[in-house]
């Protein structure tokens, strides 16, 4: 916040619509009195690709968690879509969490259903329990993990099952089981820190790219600040449940990472 | 523990974490003096035991040959067998069903701690009782038959499969179900899609474990009148009738071994 430029995306990122994603005060305690997330305030444009940088333990997967709901924040608001996602319960919540696809950083895929299953499971929110059970999915959405998975680069791969792939295709299946969802929004928590240099990059690329064509807006919380700054239009450093920096890559310098991660050695 | 050339060192004020507790070693001890205790207030002795052997060998004396050449003892045989098949079958097939939502709903990890407890009561009453117990007091309540069998292995089944079940449900990785949550999936399909592909192989192996042990049981409950080959069983042996009591015996072997191996391939099919 004290370093806040214009948090405008770069002019390759399109148009700003006004704001998808609005967070006020977001605060999150999972041990009463000893928030992790402090009242956290940001406004996410459409179409555009956000890093959340910081060091362990300092709330970015929590952030990442909250909007989603897979963790219930204490207070505060998430506005998306005309609604307030703090506050939605049961089949509501359900709802709402269908439009916002995830990665997550050690893929979660369910290792004994095969990658086709897997792909098809962003699907469980809208589909009535006789056809899961039945593993009768509409052709529509067979076809559209048939070509989800040549997107990802995971073509020939739908009856192979999860546990027997890489690091790297396994993310590809993840990548493809939240665009399965056909989102509005996609979080990303971590989700190149299992995989090595080369692979993150590529994985990297492969979200932006998808996010970017069907113009809906990645947040990535990640480690790697070089990867950050080279993928995200729009780079927020939090320290302490605060945010401490918010703005283009290219104005995020090493006074800013001093005050994010602390210490300076490590800056060479 | 030995002290093999032990000086003073500084090392010896760390824990080395090599050494057994005394408590433990306590432990070893008072088992050992009560297995004493015990042997000696049983009359358990080498004596009595030479004497039984006497008695065993008129008994297996008087067993063999086996008597299979009586038609209508074998047909009785085979009568009792089909029965106890059945009552197995039939068992393993409702207990298996009726523990497949009784295990989910008694994973602490899916369940509200209240209806988890409720579970674990109702499936820890199944087990508290020997199956042989449980078939007397059907078989007081619905009469001898049967269905009186049918309902303790059913009993036994679910307090078997439905345990370990819930504990297989337990150990399941969560993160799977997460990612599963995260995309706006319901109760049911979170279930269907996370939690039990994670479990369906050790469900099976308990299944058919479970039919195995219930083959086994099955000839068990007809002694105490639950129905299949132990009530014939126990008439042959009322009458003394000793060579088909061990024609009886071979055949519940030659049925248990089958039952292995088709429960092997069921294993194999389904894994």
């Amino acid at each position: 916040m004290t370093n806040a430029t214009a948090a405008a995306p770069r002019p390759s990122a399109g148009p700003v619509e006004g704001s998808a994603l609005s967070l006020k005060d977001l605060t999150v305690a999972y041990v009463p009195g000893r928030p992790v997330l402090k009242g956290v305030s940001l406004d996410i444009a459409d179409r555009s690709v956000i890093a959340i940088i910081g060091p362990s333990g300092t709330g970015k997967s929590t952030l990442i968690r909250a909007i989603n709901r897979l963790v219930t924040p204490n207070s505060g608001s998430i506005h998306f879509k005309g609604q307030d996602l703090a506050r939605l319960r049961g089949r509501a919540l359900r709802a709402a969490r269908c439009r916002i696809g995830m990665v997550f950083q050690e893929y979660n895929l369910v290792e004994r259903l095969s990658v086709m299953e897997n792909v098809l499971s962003g699907r469980l929110g809208t589909l009535p329990v006789w056809r899961v059970w039945l593993r009768a999915f509409p052709k529509h959405d067979i076809s559209r993990a048939f070509d989800l998975l040549d997107q990802v680069g995971l073509a020939g791969f739908a009856a192979q099952r999860a546990d027997a792939l890489s690091g790297g295709q396994r993310q590809r299946v993840g990548i493809a089981r939240a665009l399965m969802q056909d989102p509005d929004l996609l979080l990303a928590d971590e989700p190149t820190s299992s995989l090595d240099p080369k692979t993150s990059v590529e994985i990297m690329e492969l979200m932006t790219q998808l996010a970017g064509q069907r113009g809906v807006p990645l947040i990535v919380n990640m480690h790697q600040v070089d990867l950050a700054r080279r993928f995200a239009h729009r780079i927020i450093g939090m320290s302490g449940g605060h945010v401490v920096f918010d703005g283009p890559p290219d104005t995020l310098e090493d006074h800013h990472l001093h005050q994010i991660y602390g210490g300076e050695g490590w800056l060479t | 523990m030995a002290d093999l050339s032990r000086t003073p060192s500084p090392s010896d004020a760390r824990d080395d974490g090599l050494r057994s507790s005394w408590l433990a070693r306590l432990g070893w001890l008072a088992l050992f003096a009560y297995v004493v205790y015990a042997l000696s207030i049983l009359n358990f002795n080498v004596a009595r035991m030479l004497a039984g052997l006497a008695n065993a060998a008129e008994l297996l004396g008087r067993m063999f040959p086996p008597l299979f050449s009586r038609a209508d003892l074998r047909e009785l045989m085979f009568a009792g067998l089909l029965e106890s098949l059945q009552i197995a079958v039939l068992a393993s097939a409702v207990g298996i069903l009726v523990s497949l939502p009784l295990g989910v709903l008694a994973a602490r990890n899916l369940m509200p701690a209240w209806l988890s407890w409720i579970a674990r009561g109702v499936i820890m009453l199944c087990r508290s009782f020997h199956p042989i117990i449980v078939a007397i007091l059907f078989v007081k309540a619905v009469g001898f038959g049967a269905l009186a069998g049918i309902l303790a292995l059913i009993v036994a089944s679910i307090g078997f499969i439905a345990k370990l079940f819930a504990e297989a449900i337990e150990e399941i990785s969560l993160k799977q179900v997460e990612a599963v949550r995260a995309t706006g999936a319901g109760f049911f399909n979170m279930l269907i899609f996370a939690v039990l592909p994670q479990v369906n192989a050790r469900f099976i192996g308990f299944a058919t474990y479970q039919l195995d042990s219930n083959l086994r049981n099955s000839t068990m409950v007809g002694i105490v009148g639950g129905g299949g080959i132990g009530g014939t069983l126990q008439a042959a042996f009322g009458r003394f009738d000793y060579d088909f009591v061990c024609a009886i015996l071979i055949t519940i072997i030659a049925m248990i071994m089958i039952g292995e191996i088709l429960s092997q391939r069921l294993r194999a099919i389904f894994l």
